[in-house]
């Protein structure tokens, strides 16, 4: 199970935070700094995987933004990997040639398609097609693009 | 601003998160922040009914302000109301929002609930998953309360969607860890097992989850999970990569359904039945033979998922230990990865070949890696490998190739990380010790830890070389030698010295014959080191060198001299200053006959588990040490040391002499008590404290360890200094956190028993002496003083800290046997204080002094007056309480059961007034109270959350003063 998945950028802002277990806030903030401090030390090129107190802590760098995920101690560390793979695929899918803006300025919506792809620290649907038609049906949902621009901005 | 590439744009809520990036400064972002919180507000409170619109971008806002780092107070009502709007995009910002800011304790929480229970009965698949995932994403017990019994019929009705069943599958699982005995077992259970054999892979992968963590709970229930895993794993194992369709990744079939499939397995041992048992193999089989066909596509997606199914299936086998055969084939693709270029693959490899060390059909397989092992050693880049190596090669040594890996790990250890030397300490000891054939490499070997990472070393690790030099006489002579010559080095490790004190004066006499290491040459050794060490060390020295005196007479002049000297007889240190008295006398007034008895060598250690070990198994966690079984770690194995042998330890003995002399060897006649006073010592002098260097075994099991660490403490002192500063009794100090009379301290002599009773800020205490005994107390005196520590840091503080006055008489200098002796203490309390004062009680019992030092529990919250308050009043001063200096909080494991009513006398005990129907969670206690000292008050609020579940309680106090929230948090999280 993941116990957290975290995206944060080279400069150390965080772009993203996912709890899976009960985390007092205290605790969030520090394991928010501990692992930027491990992961952002870290030289290219070293190996995925970190142990962390009791943790596996498994990482991966896209572009400019760390994608870190903490593990119970049984987990499979490499299909995690592909696990923050996949949902980067997801992100790519959605927004196209996605980009640590697009998830800044769509927070909610990477959140959405996070919540389709993992719940509850597990992986809930594997599949790219049903992930993305769910999505794509919840945007159709909305309404269109003109009513929104009719209502008052600020 | 990048175009928004699809769905809504909230026009407001891009133009906002782009002013904050725009923001040079923290100061201006906080600004800008402040402002649209007060527009958020003003719109929130606003006459005008907002629209959905309105309510969905202001709400969005302010999650993207809790997301920086901000708190949000305001906004879960509007967010509530976004949930339960009919809108699918509005209720899905609800709902976020409620996820990331939900407040167990909030009143909200049953509108949400009720918000959900409508979206669950809609049979609109759409609604149904928000719902579900909100409830996972918060996971409380009151939402598990409200809806565990609901979610099992969601997930096996028949005309549920299949992403409905996923979503409610995970939920449950979710549930069921937060709150396990919320989700009973039921009819449901049978048929979540046969969800296994679900059409849509989605729902077989999502019910795989949930069915592994139930299995692992109650493995009996889900017995038949087996043979559908076995089916559904061959089936996929054996599918064209292309069947699967979407569920193909990079070309491998389903990995993580067959990660979870293999994951349930490792919940059972190996199938009984022979045809499901081969079927299985033969899966296993197939994936290793997978491993070796050439890649279907370069990318490394598909490396990774494939590998990890491969590793999913070795950690199966291992987990079987049972087909020799699979074992070996496993061990040997792990080799393989040992030298893969991908780094990742490296690390596993070494860490799934740990596992497999330990098996015995493995064992041999794996150390024929271990050239491969110590090359990783020296030339991975990456210190999270190395560390992976060095654990592998721990877990692969015996007693064919401990003295390779020893010494590779010794030359490791020059150019070792820092973060990782104090292990490879441990271990290469460890080792060391378990596959010594010879003592000699051994001692040769602990040397060279110390020379190497004489930092590293541990007390633990030096006290081991000691013990076992003690205990192996063959070893003796060779130790004396090689410390000797160690010892000649100009600069060495303090932790040499130490080693070399200790052995040189237990075994110098071994190498004297030589005149190069003459008993003068070695004195003189061990003196040049003397003055470049710390207090320790040179107590430690000093010891020696009285043990010197014994087994070489003829230096005898030379090292009273030194003790001698105003250096050591009026050194500023108390320890060195009483050594060096003490042994000055001892070597002036007793006969050679007595010295040699005092001073006689060491017996041997008792066995027991190695504190290397402990130490080791301390640092890593007990699962991550292999067992050691061999004989010589021995007995009483689960022995942790020193602490809970202490209280017989340091309680003031009976007799002198058991302390003094090994009980089991027989006792000289001449030597008894009226030697020592007829030696004209100082008539109170506690011999015992000189001589603590050699307690024995019989005394209670004391260990090398016990005895150094004493070292640290202030000494026993004569006469002229307080006596209580020797062994504080704290045993029973925190039972009287909650209340005020009991007994206090009780050995095999003495019973001290308290009763007290506080008014404000003032205090009295009745001490009750019982004498246990049937012979007379003599010189019974007591006194009050605070511990010397506490002295020294607020010394200047002391007179209006805390005042205790003897209001009586001074005690009867006299006790009869079986009487009893009361005293009254009057306290007052001046300002906020921590530390305790200490009784000190001095008796004379058969000739001998006795010291006893006892922690009184006057603490801060004996001052407290309780204060009822109504549910306003207490919110109110707990908002103005709301600096984060004055709050202080913790969380921690219950210690006893979780009795409401215990808990409730605990907390009117603490003394503080226990206040319901104030905190909106019935469950959760809440109190108030103030503070009384002469000169200020203190108004205290407290809170304790339990959590039934986990066993784990939250304690929040807000006070005015900081240092008064963490006293009381520290006294009283203790008490539950």
């Amino acid at each position: 199970m993941m116990s957290f998945l975290l995206l944060f950028s080279r400069q150390g802002k965080l772009r993203l935070q996912k709890w899976f277990a009960p985390v007092s806030d205290r605790e969030k903030k520090k394991v928010i700094r501990d692992m930027m401090l491990l992961v952002l030390a870290r030289q290219p090129r070293s190996c995925n995987f970190l142990h962390w107190r009791d943790m596996k802590i498994v990482y991966k760098r896209y572009a400019s933004l760390y994608f870190c995920v903490g593990l119970e101690n049984n987990d499979n560390e490499l299909l995690s990997l592909e696990v923050l793979h996949r949902y980067v695929e997801l992100l790519d899918k959605y927004f196209g040639n996605v980009c640590e803006l697009d998830i800044i300025f769509n927070f909610e919506k990477a959140y959405f398609i996070l919540d389709e792809f993992l719940m509850g620290g597990e992986v809930l649907e594997t599949s790219k097609v049903a992930v993305s038609v769910s999505m794509e049906e919840a945007d159709t949902l909305q309404e269109t693009m003109e009513e929104y621009m009719s209502k008052p901005a600020y | 601003m990048p175009a928004v590439s699809k769905g809504d744009g909230m026009r407001g809520l891009a133009v906002f998160i782009s002013d904050i990036r725009n923001c040079k400064s923290k100061e201006a972002e906080v600004k800008r922040i402040n402002k649209e919180l007060a527009n958020i507000r003003s719109k929130f409170k606003g006459d005008k009914a907002l629209d959905g619109y309105s309510k969905k971008k202001y709400v969005c806002k302010l999650l993207f302000i809790f997301l920086l780092g901000h708190d949000i107070d305001f906004g879960h009502m509007e967010a509530v109301n976004l949930l339960s709007s009919n809108k699918y995009t509005e209720k899905q910002i609800g709902y976020l929002f409620i996820s990331v800011l939900v407040n167990s304790n909030s009143d909200l929480i049953s509108l949400i609930n009720n918000g959900i229970k409508n979206d669950l009965a809609s049979r609109n698949p759409t609604f149904m998953n928000l719902a579900l995932h909100c409830i996972a994403n918060v996971g409380s017990r009151e939402m598990a309360e409200a809806f565990a019994s609901q979610i099992p019929s969601i997930l096996v009705a028949g005309d549920t969607m299949d992403s409905v069943k996923q979503s409610a599958a995970l939920c449950l699982l979710r549930l069921n860890r937060t709150s396990p005995d919320l989700v009973p077992m039921g009819e449901w259970t049978a048929r979540v097992v046969h969800l296994l054999n679900d059409q849509h892979l989605g729902v077989v992968t999502a019910a795989t989850s949930l069915i592994t963590t139930l299995a692992q709970k109650s493995p009996e229930d889900f017995r038949t999970s087996i043979s559908l895993a076995v089916a559904r794993l061959s089936r996929i194992v054996t599918s064209a990569s292309i069947d699967l369709q979407d569920y193909t990744y990079y070309f491998v079939a389903a990995p993580w359904l067959s990660v979870k499939l293999l994951r349930l397995l490792q919940c059972y041992p190996p199938p009984e039945d022979a045809a499901l048992r081969s079927r299985l193999t033969e899966c296993l089989e197939t994936i290793l033979n997978k491993a070796q066909e050439p890649p279907k596509s370069k990318k490394v997606q598909h490396s990774n998922a494939k590998n990890a199914v491969l590793f999913e299936a070795i950690s199966l086998i291992i987990h079987h230990d049972s087909e020799p055969t699979l074992l070996v084939r496993a061990c040997n693709q792990l080799g393989q990865f040992l030298q893969h270029r991908e780094t990742n693959l490296r690390y596993l490899a070494l860490e799934s070949m740990c596992t497999l060390a330990s098996s015995e059909f493995s064992h041999e397989a794996v150390k024929t890696h271990i050239d491969t092992v110590i090359n990783a050693l020296k030339t991975e880049r990456d210190v999270s490998v190395r560390q992976r190596a060095v654990d592998l090669l721990y877990a692969m040594c015996d007693r064919s190739n401990s003295k390779q890996i020893v010494a590779e790990m010794l030359s490791y250890l020059e150019n070792a990380d820092y973060s990782i030397r104090e292990e490879i300490v441990l271990k290469v000891a460890i080792l060391a010790e378990k596959y010594a054939v010879d003592y000699t490499w051994y001692v040769d070997t602990i040397l060279n830890l110390i020379r190497i990472a004489g930092d590293h070393v541990s007390e633990e690790v030096w006290y081991r070389v000691i013990q076992i030099v003690i205990n192996q006489d063959d070893v003796q002579g060779y130790a004396a030698k090689t410390v000797f010559e160690a010892l000649q080095a100009p600069a060495c490790h303090e932790n040499l010295v130490k080693v070399g004190g200790y052995i040189l004066g237990e075994f110098g006499n071994l190498i004297a014959g030589d005149p190069r290491s003459s008993p003068l040459v070695q004195f003189n050794l061990l003196h040049s080191k003397f003055h470049l060490c710390s207090v320790p060390t040179r107590a430690l020295l000093l010891s020696a060198y009285i043990k010197f005196i014994n087994l070489f007479p003829e230096v005898k002049p030379t090292i009273q001299d030194v003790l001698r000297s105003d250096s050591q007889l009026r050194n500023a240190d108390v320890e060195l200053q009483q050594r060096a008295i003490e042994y000055l006398r001892l070597s002036c007034i007793a006969s050679t006959d007595i010295l040699a008895t005092v001073l006689e060598e060491m017996p041997p250690f008792p066995e027991r588990e190695s504190s290397i070990l402990a130490k080791l198994k301390k640092k890593k966690g007990p699962s991550k040490v292999p067992d050691i079984d061999e004989a010589r770690w021995n007995v009483n194995g689960n022995t942790e040391h020193s602490e809970n042998t202490e209280p017989t330890n340091k309680s003031s003995p009976p007799s002198l002499m058991a302390d003094l002399l090994p009980t089991n060897r027989p006792r000289p006649a001449s030597y008894s008590p009226t030697i020592l006073s007829a030696g004209n010592m100082a008539p109170s002098h506690p011999f015992t404290d000189l001589l603590n260097l050699n307690s024995s075994p019989a005394a209670g099991a004391s260990l090398l360890v016990d005895v150094m660490s004493d070292l640290s403490t202030p000494a026993p002192t004569t006469t002229t200094t307080t006596p209580a500063a020797t062994d504080v009794c704290e045993e029973h100090f925190s039972r009287f956190v909650c209340k005020n009379n009991g007994v206090i301290f009780e050995n095999q002599l003495l019973q001290i028993g308290l009763k007290s009773e506080y008014r404000q800020n003032l205090g009295r205490m009745y001490v009750f002496y019982g004498n246990k005994t049937s012979s007379q107390f003599l010189s019974f005196s007591s006194s009050v003083t605070s511990s010397d520590t506490l002295k020294t840091h607020i010394l200047p503080l002391l007179p209006p800290l805390l005042t205790v006055n003897i209001h009586t008489k001074p005690v009867d200098p006299t006790v009869e046997g079986g009487a009893q002796l009361q005293q009254i203490l009057n306290i007052e309390c001046v300002t906020d204080f921590s530390d305790a004062p200490v009784l000190s009680v001095q008796f004379r019992y058969g000739g001998t002094l006795q010291n006893i030092g006892v922690k009184l529990p006057v603490m801060l919250n004996k001052f407290f007056q309780p204060t009822e308050m109504t549910s306003q009043d207490f919110f109110q001063r707990w908002k103005q309480l709301g600096v984060p200096q004055q709050e202080v909080q913790t969380i921690f494991k219950a210690k006893h059961p979780m009795d409401t009513d215990v808990t409730n006398a605990k907390i009117l005990g603490f003394g503080v007034a226990l206040l319901t129907g104030v905190d909106p969670n019935p469950a959760n206690f809440v109190g108030a109270g103030v503070i009384h000292t002469k000169s200020t008050q203190v108004g205290c609020l407290l809170r304790l959350e339990p959590n039934p579940q986990a066993e784990m309680y939250r304690l929040t106090l807000r006070t005015s003063r900081e240092s008064v929230s963490q006293r009381l948090c520290d006294l009283l999280s203790e008490q539950f």
